[in-house]
């Protein structure tokens, strides 16, 4: 009783003993902060890539893929059935893609992943991160009339807006078309004025493709079906010259329906192709492909669902040989995950396997490149990563998990949150080490009252058990303290980046660094509870040495201390 | 000398001390609760009785009042003279005595110099004696007296409590003995300054009570130091801090505190040091009150004559002997 008297009292009276109280709980208030953000961010992260990746897949290791994506799916089966919920064949390629923009052609590399639309949402949650929310209930490779989000749907009300988006869909090919229509027509009444009275009899036939497609011809150097050839007029790139070729189509009367126009001209090619009322195969973008983030925040975007764009691919063939389509662009891809928000594309796996020739023409089953597993609830994926792996051949097949996958990713989150864990309980041994100082001090300056106590028949360890109740009610008040501290830190982590942010004139959580809009923070009770439990043994055992010193204190020798 | 410990250790870890031994004659601390009212009360200005003598061992120890603070002021009119009193009486019974060194040595060793303190102390103190040891500075009085609390351990010699050998008792024992059967004062009182006189008082029954006994006997233990506190004229000073007392007040405090646990023996080294020459008297009136009341038997060190003439017998501490 005595002992928690004492240490009562001492507490009361010994505001130095405040210092170290100080540094506890500050020590504690950052750890659970920079844990629960730590976490956060790797929660995100781990979501995010797990929400691109299935849990599990089976690669071939060659590009031209595996033959019979369903015999593989049936010898997974037979060997981890039991554990598995769904699967989903992909072809996942390199390639470029290639969109138009304000009068440049933008290229980017490209990884091209065809997908099955009708099971790829069993196997991975890639539906969840699309931008028009109808595409998130049901993936469809079709442009939507419109709808589509204007604002990232994952980060909530503060997310700032993207009014550029209230235009995708349909309604914006529609535009397009229209004034690509007009701006063609321009283009050869300009050329009319300018090659003046050319005879009207030159070749209308002579050159089967127009001048305008000059700028596809350039890089499509692959065989294109032609069907599939769409002629816009890049406006600075087209020739200069008077092309003649043109002129009997330009001719036609200004008043008519520039679609009109197209189409006729898309006639003379044998298509009927119309890109106001006409797609190609949907291309879904990751969205970091398309836009880029300004100061502000906000998210400019080069193109919108309902352009077009190029892909090139190498085809099966040895040597490969690069194949280019146009795809319209129907959805985007926003996992958050800048990696793969600014290299994946997604288009339909048929689509992708015609294209690069890896359908078998006699029975008409393709090729894939990988199969991506879904696990049933509670099945360990590196347990059955390792059936796959002895099932199929390594020299042929990979298997990996989702975290095998980004295992380099992952695990140097892991080594900075133990690095960090380590300073900063560094920072609480320090701490730890002014308890030891202040402790040192009161020993000494309570020598005369340890030979009191043991005057008075106090035992050894009873003296020993102020000071370490000392410590521990030290170690008690800092963490406790500490841990509210920490915690209304976490729940206003926002707020208080803001603030800083506005203090100093620069934000501290730069959306356009990350892709997330506030910070994440996840409190996990077990970090914190062994952040608090962490602080008060240091505080005890901080406490352990001068309690240990006062407990051996003779008595006599302290009764005479001065 | 194994029994004996085992006699010890058992009488000394009983949580009340029934005090079966006539020896003894202290009254249980608590036994059906404190007596609130009815029992004798203590006041300096009634009649001295002549300190208890072993045959009167049967009588027990009158209890401290509740209600009659203790008048001091007025108690210091005659100190008695040494030779009223019976201490010549040399009961033949050795357990009679309470308090006894054979031939106690103590040096103290610093590097190579050896500083020879006592060289063979014999002292008896009998049961109810009022014993004043008295010598130079630095004669090894404060050391002595170290050595008959179990303090500090002697190099050489015994010393025997109630016919037990305790110099050699292990830390425990001598814990509970310091506890509960030795009571010390100090010049300098050695109050601990962060408690109230209250709480000082309360210190030795906290030690002696775990926390969950104090606490569920909180209330009366309370009462029992603050009646302790009361019998020694500081009954309106119970919330005070000692730097808020005198030197006086303090010493009185320290007494209660060495009181509270009722202890056969009391060591005192020099009481009176740091005080006037009246609150010295008035201390040294109350400690031969309590003597002389309660039969309480007590060591006092002092190098002061006229203090020391008050006690029953006077020793002196030369050159590490006992001169009688
Ligand atoms: N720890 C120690 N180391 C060395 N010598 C010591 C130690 N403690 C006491 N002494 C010596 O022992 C002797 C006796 O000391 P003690 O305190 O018992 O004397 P005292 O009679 O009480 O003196 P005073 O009347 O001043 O209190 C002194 O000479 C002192 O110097
Ligand atoms: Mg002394």
């Amino acid at each position: 009783m005595y002992k928690l008297l004492l240490c009562w009292r001492y507490l009361r009276t010994r505001y130095i003993a405040l210092a170290s109280i100080v540094s506890v709980m500050l020590g504690v208030a950052t750890l659970i902060v920079v844990n629960a953000v730590m976490a956060g961010f790797r929660r995100e992260m781990e979501d995010r890539i797990h929400g691109v990746l299935a849990d599990l897949s089976l690669e071939s290791r060659s590009l031209n893929g595996m033959p019979d994506a369903d015999w593989h799916m049936e010898q997974i089966r037979k060997v981890a059935g039991d554990q598995i919920e769904a699967m989903t064949p992909t072809v996942v390629v390199p390639g470029m893609m290639f969109f138009f923009c304000r009068g440049n052609w933008i290229t980017r590399e490209v990884i091209v992943i065809g997908i099955d639309a009708d099971t790829q949402a069993d196997v991975s949650a890639l539906a969840q991160y699309l931008n028009h929310p109808d595409n998130r209930r049901k993936l469809s490779f079709d442009l939507r009339e419109g709808g589509y989000d204007l604002r990232d749907h994952q980060a909530g009300p503060e997310a700032p807006l993207r009014p550029q988006m209230a235009e995708a869909g349909w309604q914006h090919r529609r535009r397009t078309a229209a004034a690509r229509a007009l701006e063609e027509r321009l283009m050869r009444m300009e050329r009319q004025l300018q090659s003046g009275y050319s005879a009207p009899n030159h070749a209308d036939h002579q050159a089967p493709l127009p001048r305008t497609g000059a700028v596809e011809d350039n890089w499509g150097e692959a065989p294109q079906p032609a069907e599939r050839q769409v002629h816009y007029v890049a406006p600075s790139s087209s020739a200069t010259e008077p092309d003649f070729a043109n002129l009997g189509l330009a001719a036609t009367p200004p008043t008519q329906d520039p679609f009109a126009s197209r189409s006729n001209h898309d006639a003379q090619q044998g298509t009927t192709f119309d890109p106001a009322s006409q797609q190609h195969t949907g291309a879904i973008v990751g969205i970091g492909l398309i836009s880029y983030r300004d100061a502000e925040g906000m998210d400019q975007f080069l193109c919108l669902p309902g352009d077009d764009v190029k892909l090139v691919i190498p085809n099966v063939a040895m040597p490969p040989q690069a194949i280019s389509d146009e795809f319209t662009i129907v959805d985007l891809y926003e996992s958050k995950m800048s990696e793969y928000d600014a290299k994946f594309v997604f288009v339909p796996i048929r689509r992708l396997q015609e294209l690069r020739g890896m359908i078998d023409p006699t029975t008409g089953v393709g090729m894939v490149n990988s199969i991506q597993i879904k696990l049933k609830a509670g099945a360990d994926p590196a347990q059955v990563r390792d059936k796959l792996r002895a099932a199929f051949s390594p020299m042929l097949y990979h298997a990996s998990t989702w975290r095998d996958k980004q295992n380099a990713l992952l695990a140097a989150v892991q080594v900075e949150t133990a690095i960090l864990n380590v300073l900063l309980f560094l920072i609480i041994a320090v701490a730890g080490f002014g308890i030891l100082a202040i402790f040192f001090m009161i020993v000494v300056e309570k020598t005369r009252d340890i030979g009191v106590l043991k005057a008075l028949g106090a035992p050894a360890g009873g003296v020993m058990g102020i000071f370490l109740s000392y410590g521990l009610l030290l170690g008690l008040v800092g963490s406790g303290v500490g841990l509210v501290l920490g915690l209304v830190l976490v729940k206003y982590i926002n707020q208080i980046a803001d603030f800083l942010g506005w203090l100093t004139g620069r934000p501290v959580f730069d959306p356009q660094v990350y892709y997330f809009y506030k910070i994440p923070a996840i409190v996990n009770p077990w970090t914190v509870s062994w952040i608090v439990a962490g602080a008060i043994v240091i505080a005890v055992t901080a406490s352990v040495l001068p309690a240990w010193r006062a407990a051996r204190l003779h008595p006599v020798e302290a009764l005479r201390y001065e | 000398m194994s029994d004996e410990l085992e006699r010890i250790l058992r009488q000394a870890s009983r949580p009340q001390r029934p005090a079966p031994d006539p020896r003894l004659r202290v009254p249980p601390l608590v036994k059906g609760g404190l007596p609130l009212d009815g029992g004798p009360t203590l006041s300096l200005e009634t009649d001295v009785k002549p300190a208890a003598s072993p045959a009167a061992g049967s009588v027990p120890k009158p209890h401290f009042p509740a209600s009659k603070p203790v008048e001091l002021s007025a108690a210091v009119s005659s100190p008695p003279t040494p030779a009223a009193r019976p201490s010549q009486v040399q009961p033949a019974d050795a357990t009679a005595y309470l308090l006894r060194t054979v031939g106690l040595y103590k040096s103290y060793r610093k590097g190579s110099i050896v500083i020879p303190v006592l060289m063979g102390v014999e002292l008896t103190v009998r049961e109810g004696e009022f014993l004043a040891i008295v010598g130079q500075s630095g004669s090894g009085k404060s050391t002595l007296l170290h050595l008959l609390g179990t303090l500090d351990a002697p190099d050489r010699g015994e010393v025997h409590f109630q016919g037990h050998r305790i110099d050699n008792l292990p830390a425990p024992s001598r814990d509970i003995l310091r506890n509960r059967h030795i009571g010390m004062i100090f010049q300098f009182y050695h109050l601990l300054p962060e408690l109230n006189a209250l709480e000082n008082v309360l210190v030795p029954l906290m030690i002696a009570n775990g926390v969950w006994t104090f606490f569920s006997r909180r209330k009366q233990l309370r009462n029992r130091a603050a009646e302790v506190l009361q019998s020694v004229g500081l009954g309106h000073r119970l919330k005070h801090k000692p730097r808020e007392l005198s030197g006086g007040e303090m010493q009185r405090a320290a007494i209660a505190r060495a009181l509270v646990a009722q202890p056969e023996l009391l060591l005192a080294d020099e009481p009176t040091g740091n005080l006037d020459k009246r609150t010295g008297q008035e201390i040294i009136a109350l400690l031969r009150n309590l003597n002389q009341r309660q039969g309480l038997t007590i060591v006092m060190v002092t190098h002061d004559q006229y203090i020391a003439g008050q006690a029953d017998r006077v020793v002196r501490l030369v050159e590490g002997r006992i001169e009688q």
